[in-house]
């Protein structure tokens, strides 16, 4: 034997996971969306999941903050544990609970309603009303979201009036208002136009130094660019994850090297 | 293996993969060419060698146009990904081998105008070490076996031993006889390239391990013996 020079494929691991989930199923009555998935999540770093449409990949997503609990016929087992408490729990409040782990979506969504009250919506609703403080978050997230520039003197006017891209660095904003632990992103950028698109990606790589981020991309090169861990979900099973670099130079299972060159039906 | 969903995509990297294997058969015969030059005086035979290493060079210029077009356009991963960075590196080595047999040539040309000093035998052998070496070197790249791979780099230690052997009979040689120096020195040459050559087809191999397997076991300080 000889030892492989790895330290390129490797993370930064030894912090202790983030979100751990264990033997996560989900049914949608007879169907089988999810099925047994277990992985760690690392605290303050970019994982990816990737996968044919209908893989389990944005269902496993939205269970991490229970946004299948809406689903009618959703039945879902296993545990999601975040910083030790299940996130299943019967103590937990699913409202706090999506506080604490914000979600982006594929389509941007801003509320029909000012840039600022767009920002400040969420802490209004957790009860701030100070208007200075109020003032300090929507910049500040603003800020963070890499918009402030472009939008600092028109915080009045209609979010429906800015792009497709600054409508969804608005609903990135919209969700780092609340000061999230966890960001979760369902093909964030899918819909954007390269240079929109590259801010996006911008955006995460500053964003992890502060949250811990799940990003599902049907972009194979978004998720070698973006993440650290690559997740692949195949009919509902997690097939293999690890760091992105190797992932993306020698992964392990056929069915993961086989999707990523593009040999796949 | 299943195949690519995109065709296109699978027939370029089928015509990487068939670029290569000529370019290598082409620099074996170079090999072959060079050394029947100077063993049989040949003058034409060494001229045809020299002139043959445009046809190797515009190969490697080609298969380098190949890699970085599919590079550019198709985003390799993977498999595909070592496939062509593996591609890129060994036409480097091949490019070279042939400038090294074409060398070979130039010096069999020299030295056909003038009388052996002794008989050829350890440079044929060595020439058929070496380009058994490469032969093998690209039949593990074409059947993606590395253990084949790892028998290439096993194989480069007797060709040193010859060349090293060589290095002190023609040292003695030219200790003897002064007016034997210039042609001792030119066969060193030779020796010399013929070294080389073994230790591009180690390279060329190493490669080809690290494109099955995914790891590297370059600049290791022993060759592993099991992968």
């Amino acid at each position: 034997m000889w030892s492989v020079p790895e330290a390129a494929l490797t993370t930064q691991a030894d912090t202790p996971a983030k979100v751990e989930v264990r033997d996560l199923s989900v049914h949608y009555g007879e169907t089988k969306a999810v099925d047994g998935v277990n992985i760690d999540i690392p605290r303050n770093q970019v994982t990816a999941l990737i996968g044919p449409s209908g893989c389990g990949k944005s269902t496993f997503l939205r269970c991490l903050n229970r946004m299948n609990d809406h689903i009618a016929g959703a039945q879902i087992r296993g545990r999601v544990v975040m910083d030790g408490e299940d996130v299943y729990g019967p103590d937990v409040d699913a409202v706090d609970l999506r506080r604490r782990v914000g979600m982006v979506f594929q389509k941007s969504n801003p509320f029909p309603k000012t840039i600022f009250e767009n920002v400040a919506f969420g802490p209004r609703v957790h009860g701030l009303r100070d208007a200075v403080a109020l003032r300090e978050i929507v910049e500040r997230s603003l800020r963070q979201s890499a918009l402030w520039d472009e939008v600092s003197s028109s915080l009045e006017k209609s979010a429906l009036e800015l792009s497709g891209g600054q409508q969804q660095r608005l609903c990135i904003a919209r969700a780092l208002a609340v000061e999230p632990e966890v960001l979760l992103m369902d093909e964030p950028a899918s819909a954007l136009d390269p240079i929109s698109t590259a801010k996006i990606e911008e955006l995460i790589h500053e964003l992890k130094n502060s949250y811990t981020i799940v990003i599902v991309t049907h972009n194979m090169q978004q998720a070698a660019r973006v993440s650290d861990i690559t997740a692949y979900f195949y009919l509902g099973k997690l097939i293999e994850y690890g760091p992105t670099a190797r992932i993306f130079t020698s992964p392990t299972r056929q069915e993961t090297e086989d999707y990523i060159t593009g040999r796949f039906g | 293996m299943p195949q690519h969903t995109d065709k296109a995509y699978e027939e370029e990297l089928a015509q990487l993969r068939s670029h290569v294997l000529e370019m290598g058969g082409l620099v074996e015969e170079q090999i072959a060419h060079a050394i029947r030059a100077l063993t049989e005086r040949d003058e034409s035979l060494a001229r045809e060698t020299m002139q043959r290493d445009h046809t190797v060079n515009r190969l490697d210029v080609e298969i380098d146009e190949l890699c970085i077009k599919l590079l550019a356009l198709r985003q390799p991963a993977a498999r595909d990904l070592r496939l062509i960075t593996t591609a890129l590196k060994i036409t480097t080595d091949l490019e070279r081998i042939g400038d090294l047999a074409s060398h070979t040539a130039e010096r069999a040309l020299e030295l056909s105008a003038e009388l052996p000093i002794k008989p050829y035998i350890d440079l044929p052998q060595m020439a058929d070490l070496a380009r058994g070496m490469v032969h093998q070197s690209l039949d593990a790249f074409v059947k993606e076996d590395a253990e084949l791979a790892l028998s290439v780099c096993a194989s480069d230690d007797p060709l040193d031993k010859l060349h090293a052997q060589l290095f002190r009979e023609l040292l003695s040689f030219m200790v003897e006889d002064p007016t034997t120096i210039s042609r001792a020195m030119r066969l060193l040459f030779v020796s010399k390239a013929l070294e080389r050559i073994g230790d591009h087809a180690t390279n060329i191999a190493e490669m080809v391990i690290f494109m099955v397997r995914g790891r590297s076991i370059r600049h290791m300080d022993a060759v592993p013996r099991v992968l």
